[in-house]
């Protein structure tokens, strides 16, 4: 078994505290990803993890076992780094085997794995090779064959992908989904690109200044963020947030009359994903003034404001709206996330 | 070489003349950086074993005419050449050796870790060559002398690594800083501990920047004369001797002095040249 405890994890270098007590469990066979913008500290998180740097407290356990204060090369784990950090004086198989190598393994189980591992990164015709012959691509390949090849019960990868030109990123993003997925190796990946995160994971953590603001399933979290940050941080484009007078319990939203939490104050910030609307006739529908129209073939994306408050919303690609028009939206009321004007928290789903 | 490229330039186009005065341009500057290193020698290897009549010659051919080995092994057979030849083999042996193995370490230091003072130590690294020999000089023999190393080849052999140290500190540092941090840590991930990184990863990687600090060590050992003037006596090294003895010597015996003088550096150098160049290529983005 080969879950993971993060347990209390703090990192301060000097004044500035780069994790404040970060706790997260993983389990077994489970795909992670740690997501966030950079200097949220979630490469210093797996950097910790990996015995690369050292926490200022707290635990991190694999299967039960504490491993801080180990060596990493005795935490049982492989990682891939983000500029592949492959050995450029040893050939592709040489650097597939290393891991293999300092095991002792005898030679006939370096050599069946090596092929494995090549075999599912295709990178067979390459062995022979010096890195330096290499494409970033091809490079980043090895790197992953060269963790995979000493079938660790953990992988870490540290933006694996974020060296690589855009349509690399795609094939090699679904490449790895399907490897990942036939090894079954519990996995934290760390990434700050959202699609990434969201199409790889089974569940994301979405770290903010040294914090972890949520931990879920991709559709939960873009569905339901729990902090402010979070709905601006995932999905393209980000959640609008808008902030709406209460009276008696209810926002009014066009001819509609919305339910919000209790307990709240006279305000309350409506988040809203810019897909979760129609249009509708301008009295029942929610005032929307449009600025710019851009139709993007799949969808029509529109700028504009609602309540004077800057929003984009998505509309199928066979309506039309024009820049400068002013239109009815009606909201998908299962889709708003209601949050806190003052601590940026959002509320729990209400019914009705 | 030119009569082709001049052919090529008057028949070819624009665009290929202009690749041919760029190779032009490019061979005439290999021709004449080659020239820069090989005629002095040249010149000298013929001064040494030309003999005494050809050292005299006027106007000089420049030509090889008259060459034998036989003023030159007269040369090797005058009484204390052989012996100060080996001195100054083992002085730079000693300061080879002693350089690199605490010169590397000092720059891997410098080169991975931060620690207090990290800078001053630098300065003080290169303050070492703030103070001219010739007034270390006099208490340098005294203690020497005291300590037994006076007249003795590792004395030299130890100042000598004082003179190299600083720079073989501070090229290791600048060398070792060009290994990635991360082929390191990627090492120890997969189960290196950090010595065995080092000495998997970091050193065949610095290899090519190790032996340049050490050709740089042994030149810097070969060519010195002042400290090796003062601290011996009976055991001089090929420069201290060669001071001494060549001001009374006929022409063609200075030659070859010279000629033995530069043969070891030039054959050292032509050895470990495979080295100097980068194999792999260090950089790997």
């Amino acid at each position: 078994m080969a879950n993971i405890v993060i347990d209390r994890i703090r990192k301060s270098f000097g004044a500035f505290q780069a994790l404040k007590e970060v706790s997260l469990t993983i389990n077994d066979g489970e795909f992670v990803s740690l997501l966030g913008p950079s200097g949220c500290g979630k490469t210093t998180l797996l950097r910790i993890i990996a015995g690369l740097e050292t926490s200022t407290s707290g635990d991190v356990r694999i299967g039960d076992r504490s491993i801080i204060g180990l060596a990493p090369k005795d935490r049982g784990l492989a990682m891939v780094f983000q500029n592949y950090a492959v050995f450029p004086h040893m050939t592709v198989y040489e650097n597939v085997a290393f891991g293999l190598r300092m095991q002792k393994a005898d030679d006939a189980r370096v050599k069946a794995q090596v092929e494995k591992a090549a075999g599912l990164l295709h990178i067979e015709p390459y062995l022979d090779r010096y890195p330096n012959k290499l494409s970033g691509g091809q490079r980043q390949r090895v790197a992953v064959a060269r963790a995979l090849a000493v079938e660790p019960k953990v992988l870490l990868m540290d933006e694996p992908l974020s060296n690589l030109d855009a349509l690399l990123r795609l094939e090699m993003r679904t490449e790895l989904k399907t490897v990942l997925q036939s090894a079954g190796t519990t996995t934290i990946y760390v990434t700050h690109d959202q699609t990434e995160a969201m199409g790889l994971s089974d569940r994301i953590a979405v770290m903010h200044n040294g914090v972890v603001e949520q931990v879920g399933h991709p559709v939960e979290i873009y569905n339901h963020p729990a902090t402010r940050f979070v709905g601006g941080f995932i999905g393209s484009p980000p959640m609008n947030f808008i902030k709406v007078p209460v009276s008696n319990g209810r926002v009014a939203a066009g001819a509609e009359q919305l339910a919000v939490p209790e307990d709240v104050g006279n305000e309350i910030v409506l988040g809203l994903r810019g897909e979760a609307v129609e249009l509708a006739p301008l009295p029942q529908g929610i005032e929307m003034k449009v600025r710019v129209a851009e139709p993007m073939g799949s969808h029509l994306l529109l700028t504009g404001s609602i309540h004077d408050q800057p929003v984009r919303v998505i509309l199928p690609a066979s309506e039309t709206v024009r820049s400068g028009d002013t239109i009815g939206l009606k909201l998908d009321r299962k889709r708003i996330t209601w949050l806190s004007p003052e601590s940026g928290k959002s509320f729990p789903a209400v019914s009705a | 070489m030119s009569t082709e490229t001049m052919s090529a330039t008057e028949t070819a186009s624009r665009p290929a003349s202009f690749a041919s005065s760029r190779r032009w341009l490019l061979w005439s500057g290999i021709a004449a950086l080659c020239a820069w290193v090989l005629v002095p020698i040249y010149l000298v290897a013929l001064g040494a074993l030309g003999g005494r009549q050809g050292v005299y010659i006027w106007p000089k051919t420049g030509l090889p005419t008259g060459i034998s080995l036989e003023p030159f092994i007269l040369f090797l057979k005058t009484e204390g050449v052989v012996q100060s030849f080996l001195n100054s083999l083992g002085a730079a042996g000693i300061t080879v050796a002693l350089s690199i193995l605490l010169g590397a370490p000092a720059g891997y230091a410098l080169a991975r870790y931060d620690f207090r003072g990290k800078d001053s130590y630098r300065l003080l690294v290169l303050l070492t060559r703030a103070f001219p020999l010739a007034i270390l000089a006099l208490p340098l023999t005294v203690s020497f002398i005291r300590l037994g190393l006076y007249d003795t080849i590792i004395g030299v052999g130890l100042i000598h690594t004082v003179l190299a140290l600083p720079f073989a500190a501070l090229v290791t540092q600048g060398i070792f800083l060009g290994v990635p941090k991360e082929l390191e840590e990627a090492a120890w991930v997969f189960g290196c501990t950090r010595v065995q990184a080092f000495f998997k990863v970091v050193a065949p990687l610095a290899l090519p920047g190790i032996v340049a600090t050490a050709v740089f060590a042994f030149v810097i050992s070969w060519n010195e004369v002042f400290a090796a003037s003062v601290l011996t006596v009976r055991n001089r090294t090929l420069t201290a001797y060669l001071l001494t003895v060549l001001s009374e010597s006929p022409m063609h015996y200075r030659f070859a002095g010279g000629l033995m003088l530069i043969l070891p550096s030039v054959v050292f150098i032509f050895a470990v040249r495979r080295y100097l160049f980068a194999i792999w290529g260090i950089s790997s983005k």
